[in-house]
């Protein structure tokens, strides 16, 4: 059926679940279940993360198509399917996803001590529904995930989250909510068109203009929000406020790639005339993220705030290199996505430790740090780096693609998004310097410990991956090379289309080329119904 | 090959000094650092060697791929020809003596030192990186790492506010420079598809012609890429308008100010304008503005120059003002002079760096000039080495700073264009106030009366040898790096030195013409400089109330100079004070009142009604199951409308 001869994608979806009916069934006092069910989610992830690995060696970058594919009937007389497969586009959010549960789990070991079993049990059912919705290639499978994710989320920042969990968790749905209604209609409205939900065959399917603008409008309303993208951003900076610290690292490492890589798989290829006609749309909007969110950020005096704001901003790059609709743009946007998933998860990491020691996010509260936890100030620092953009770290990477992939477009457009380098700069040695440079005077932080052995067992992969991406990021990016081509090509000859659609249907031939395909697939689907 | 070991020594003695530091104890960490730098200066000066005596053939040595996507493709890779050895060389050798001097300065610091010696290497390996790059983007990782780097030493001496302040100002006008160099990296992309040097360099031709809309107007698109690629070099080299950082970085250990100064960092913007000789060749107007700004900062640094009573902050500005004289040159097209001034410069500015160290040494960490006087005595080999430094910058026949100097203001003179004769007349006129204060400091530092403290007078001694023989060697390149190096840099030599690693357009025959300046322009610069020896004997020994007298005099125009011509204050007022406060309003009132205004007024809705109705442990969670209840039935009520 597919490479590996089993399931493979299906396991690693749906292993966390066993993990969490373990978890369910642990019996005893508080104390062993609650050490009992911190091991199990431990191993789970672990587990998970290895079979992610064959994904890593037995994924062949060269194919742009997808790959570990399966697909078994559900719902046939509707043409849904529980489809999974996938591509260069989505391979790395499997292992990003997989990667950073352990971590989360391992983060939360002492810092959860309520409720345990439960919390485990939520991470679990999370890391499922994540990995299901980056492998999905049916819609309807997709959405499930998609909205699936939301449920253990709510449940991680309203249960143990911080004082304004209610308020933080409300607006998280509010917000949310909207978005996804009109996403649901939009699904229906493609259904309708192609008769089938089936992802494979939405992506070739030719959706007439007028529809394709609206859909994509209902695309980005579910989206925008998801990524953030300005004006619809400021659930995130609560939400992260009151989340536990592992629940900021998984929001801010994977949850926020979920609208990013939405219209990656659903607005450019599948409504590429709308994707061109509203790019200067996201333009304006995601320049105005990346200023806007970013003097925010300067003006915080909540650690956990300011990191939020970071990652609003960092998102807007993402979402100019996309709508460049080229390469490097969109390369960049791929590789800007990783590498934030990695190094703002780190970076609400590296809060997280020392809000578990004096419990709290205030940065006045701090100062002087490096004298006493100078290994902590060095992983700070490096992730620090690494978020402004330093060459060296993944940070670089992704900017400088988007950088160039934006200038293809315009010139003001790459050299306002590229804002970033400085006003990111300016939010984050200033957050450096009030936590960790000057004098120590505050009697309580004295006694405050350097990085414990688990504490950095916790850093080293994020430190390993974030200078790998760096250094060498061609270990990654070759992932998606063939894939964002074949993207950036098939959205050229969409927009190239109607003039070659009267040239092929003369020559009558069956032609590779996917202005063909797109056009033959609209005509089967209309003698479907 | 050596060419690699002298670019990766010193990372490898960083890492080691800086992760394994508190392992392996201060004196471990830092003779592994040192060590780094030696087996560096020693590689890579075999390296030259081999180039500029030897006969080896140029080329790169490729190291593995850094990035690519779609036709995009930068590398790792060493250049190997005339102008990255030649940064090698002195990059590592001055480094090393900075390494070596640094065990003697920082000896008395409170804390240990492993953390300085690891940032030292690698300030220094990010300055290789730059100077070795094959294509922008790695000179790109160079030029940040560097900037990385001289943000971690300016702050090196954390819990002092005002050195965080100097470090975090250092890093972000930097990268206000830097995000004009990345747009111009990104659109030497677009208008050659590709960054790497040889190719850039071989299509340079044919797109002379090409034209690039922006700001309203199609400009000659290799200018578009001049002015981008300047305005970085202008950061780093610290021209006027952001040249802001430069002066503050002095908050770092005198050292780091040392190698700021001399070898890595701000040389990297007059290298990168030599490095990209064959695209400025066809960008008149991008040249005609390098003189016209390096002119000014040559003439505006030295003004400042002459009112600043902090030693450091003397030499500081006279670095500012020595790299106004580097762009100068270049902009006329006399890449190789430029780079002449660049490494004689790198010998004299580290001596009067460190020798300026040895001073604050013995006066037990005083900076000011008005505190000190009547030391020379005290410290022989100091004085004697600060005298060699002072006369290598004031452009003294025969010491280094004579040769590169004179060359420079040849060259404008000989272009004979209005803005070369700007940049003469900036040049002659900073020429004077060179030699002014550096003697105006000599006298203030090392003359008259001790005006210190009696307990600080009694502790005045010389520096260690292991401070001592650093100064001695740079003394000894300050004296002969400039007549040792003039046949092959800019002499009958040059031709065969550079090769083609720095292009001359057809039309631009400036070195070659050097020699035929008339011999009365030829003296100017000397006669400057003896004006302004004079002119400073004739204020600080002959006459000492003049300064005084003149300062108030002159008010205005003083407090002017003292304050370094307010560029701090009108930063702070047009630039971070706006900044800050529109930060403050976008989150209160953009974020906090308008966007959150609609959705909190629902939510208040949502939450009101919901205490009401459920009364569970969690609020949240009522609310969770309430609104998957909604969704499901959406779902499920849509699924029938469709069917």
């Amino acid at each position: 059926m597919n490479q590996v001869g089993f399931p493979l994608l299906s396991l690693i979806t749906f292993l966390p679940l066993l993990g969490g009916a373990v978890i369910m069934s642990v019996r005893g006092d508080e104390a062993t279940v609650a050490q009992n069910a911190r091991w199990t989610a431990l191993w789970t992830s672990l587990i998970v993360l290895g079979l992610s690995l064959i994904l890593w060696w037995r994924f062949d970058p060269a194919l742009a198509g997808f790959q570990f594919a399966e697909s078994l009937p559900w719902l046939p007389e509707f043409g849904v399917g529980y489809r999974m497969g996938v591509d260069g586009i989505s391979v790395l959010f499997v292992l990003l996803s997989t990667l950073l549960t352990p971590v989360c789990i391992l983060a939360s070991w002492e810092a959860i001590t309520t409720r345990v079993r439960e919390f485990m049990l939520a991470f679990l059912v999370l890391e499922t529904m994540m990995v299901g919705m980056f492998c999905a290639l049916d819609f309807v499978v997709f959405y499930m995930f998609f909205e699936g994710v939301l449920i253990p989320m709510y449940l991680i920042i309203g249960v143990w989250g911080g004082p304004r969990r209610v308020y933080a968790a409300i607006k998280f749905f509010l917000y949310t909510l909207a978005g996804s209604v009109l996403m649901l209609l939009a699904l229906l409205a493609m259904w309708h068109f192609a008769g089938t939900t089936d992802m494979t065959v939405l992506l070739r399917t030719a959706f007439p203009q007028t529809m394709q603008y609206w859909l994509f409008l209902a695309f980005l309303a579910s989206f925008a929000v998801k990524v953030p993208m300005w004006p619809v951003h400021t659930w995130l900076p609560d939400a992260h406020v009151e989340a536990p610290t592992a629940g900021s690292v998984i929001l801010a490492g994977v949850l926020l790639k979920m609208g990013a890589y939405g219209f990656l798989r659903f607005s450019v290829p599948m409504l590429p005339q709308a994707s061109a006609y509203f790019a200067p749309l996201m333009f304006t909007l995601s320049v105005v993220a990346v200023i806007y969110t970013s003097l925010v950020a300067l003006a915080q005096t909540d650690m956990k705030k300011l990191i939020a704001y970071s990652s609003v901003a960092h998102m807007g790059v993402v979402t100019v290199g996309i709508f460049s609709l080229n390469i490097q743009g969109v390369s960049g946007a791929l590789f800007q996505m990783l590498s934030h998933g990695v190094v703002s998860g780190a970076l609400f990491l590296c809060v997280g430790v020392i809000y578990d020691r004096m419990h709290t996010r205030e940065i006045a509260r701090y100062g002087g740090l490096s004298d006493r936890m100078p290994a902590y100030a060095l992983t700070f620092m490096l992730f620090m780096m690494a978020s402004v953009g330093l060459p060296g770290t993944s940070g670089f990477v992704g900017e400088i693609l988007v950088a160039i992939g934006a200038l293809r477009v315009n010139f003001w457009l790459a050299l306002l998004s590229s804002t970033g380098m400085i006003l990111g700069a300016a939010y984050m040695l200033y957050l450096y310097r009030r936590v960790l440079f000057g004098r120590l005077t505050k009697p309580d932080l004295r006694g405050i410990l350097d990085l414990s052995p688990r504490e950095a067992l916790v850093f080293a992969p994020l430190v390993v991956v974030t200078l790998w991406m760096g250094v060498y990021p061609s270990s990654f990016s070759h992932f998606f090379d063939a894939s964002v081509a074949a993207l950036v090509r098939n959205q050229q000859a969409a927009m190239a289309a109607p003039a070659r659609h009267a040239l092929l249907t003369m020559a009558g031939e069956e032609v590779v080329g996917p202005g063909s395909r797109a056009v033959s697939a609209v005509g089967s689907s209309g003698d479907a119904r | 090959m050596i060419y690699a070991a002298a670019v990766f020594a010193p990372i490898l003695g960083s890492a080691i000094a800086g992760l394994l530091g508190r392992a392996i104890g201060d004196r471990a960490a830092q003779a592994v650092s040192i060590l780094g730098m030696v087996i560096a200066a020693i590689c890579g000066n075999i390296a030259f060697a081999e180039l500029a005596w030897g006969g080896a053939e140029t080329g790169s040595v490729d190291l593995g791929t850094w990035i690519s996507a779609g036709p995009f493709h930068a590398a790792w890779a060493l250049r190997y020809d005339a102008l990255s050895a030649v940064m090698v060389a002195m990059v590592t050798l001055i480094s090393t003596m900075i390494h070596i001097y640094s065990v003697g300065y920082m000896g008395h610091d409170e804390y240990p030192t492993y953390r300085f010696f690891s940032y030292l290497s690698l300030f220094t390996f990010a300055m290789l990186m730059l100077v070795t790059a094959d294509n922008l983007v790695q000179l790109f990782f160079g030029w940040e790492g560097v900037g990385l780097a001289s943000y971690l030493l300016i702050g090196y001496w954390y819990e002092k506010p005002s050195a965080c302040a100097a470090a975090i100002k250092a890093f972000l006008v930097n990268r206000v420079a830097d995000l004009f160099f990345a747009v111009g990296i990104a659109l030497v992309f677009f208008v050659f598809g590709s960054v790497e040097f040889p190719a850039i360099f071989a299509a340079v031709g044919q797109h002379a012609g090409e034209t690039y809309a922006v700001l309203g107007g199609s400009w000659p698109v290799l200018e578009v890429i001049g002015v981008l690629l300047f305005i970085g070099a202008m950061g780093k080299s610290a021209q006027i308008g952001l040249h802001t950082w430069l002066p503050d970085a002095m908050e770092g250990p005198t050292p780091v100010s040392a190698l700021i100064h001399a070898a890595t960092m701000v040389t990297a913007g007059v290298f990168l304008v030599a490095r990209m000789s064959p695209l400025l060749e066809f960008a008149p107007t991008v040249k005609a503005l390098i003189v016209i700004v390096g002119g000014s900062t040559a003439l505006f640094a030295a003004t400042v120059g002459c009112t600043q009573n902090d030693i450091k902050r003397v030499i500081a500005y006279s670095t500012c003002s020595q790299l106004g004289y580097m762009f100068i040159a270049a902009g006329v097209g006399a890449y190789q002079v430029s780079i002449f001034h660049l490494i004689t410069h790198a010998f004299f500015k580290a001596l009067l760096f460190l020798g300026a160290g040895s001073v604050i040494h013995a006066m037990s960490g005083e900076q000011d000039m008005r505190q000190m006087g009547g030391i020379w005595k005290k410290v022989p080999v100091t004085y004697v080495v600060m005298w060699i430094g002072n006369l290598a910058l004031a452009g003294i026949p025969f010491f280094a700073g004579y040769y590169s100097k004179d060359a420079i203001l040849e060259a404008n003179f000989d272009v004979g264009t209005g803005v070369g004769l700007y940049g003469f007349v900036c040049g002659v006129a900073a020429a004077f106030l060179t030699a002014f204060y550096s003697w105006r400091l000599l006298i203030m530092t090392f003359h008259g009366k001790p005006r210190a403290e009696a307990g600080v007078m009694a502790h005045v001694h010389e520096s260690p040898a292991v401070m001592l023989v650093p100064l001695i060697v740079l003394a000894i390149g300050a004296v002969f790096s400039g007549m040792g190096f003039h046949a092959q840099f800019v002499g009958e030599g040059w031709h065969e030195f550079w090769r083609s690693a720095i292009v001359n357009g057809p039309g631009n025959h400036v070195l070659a013409d050097l020699e035929r300046v008339p011999e009365s322009i030829a003296l100017l610069p000397t006669v400057m400089g003896v004006l302004g020896i004079a002119l400073a004997y004739g204020m600080y020994v002959a006459a000492p109330s003049l300064p005084g007298a003149l300062a108030r005099a002159f008010g205005p125009i003083y407090r002017f100079l003292l304050n370094k011509w307010y560029f701090d204050e009108l930063y702070d007022a047009v630039l971070v004070r706006p900044a800050l406060a529109l930060a403050r309003s976008l989150w209160q009132v953009g974020d906090a009142t308008l966007i959150d205004g609609v959705p909190n007024g629902l939510a208040s809705l949502a939450t009101d009604s919901s205490a009401q109705v459920v009364k569970l442990q969690t609020g949240s969670i009522a609310i969770y199951a309430f609104s998957m209840l909604i969704g499901l039935v959406l779902l499920v009520t849509i699924y029938l409308l469709f069917r």
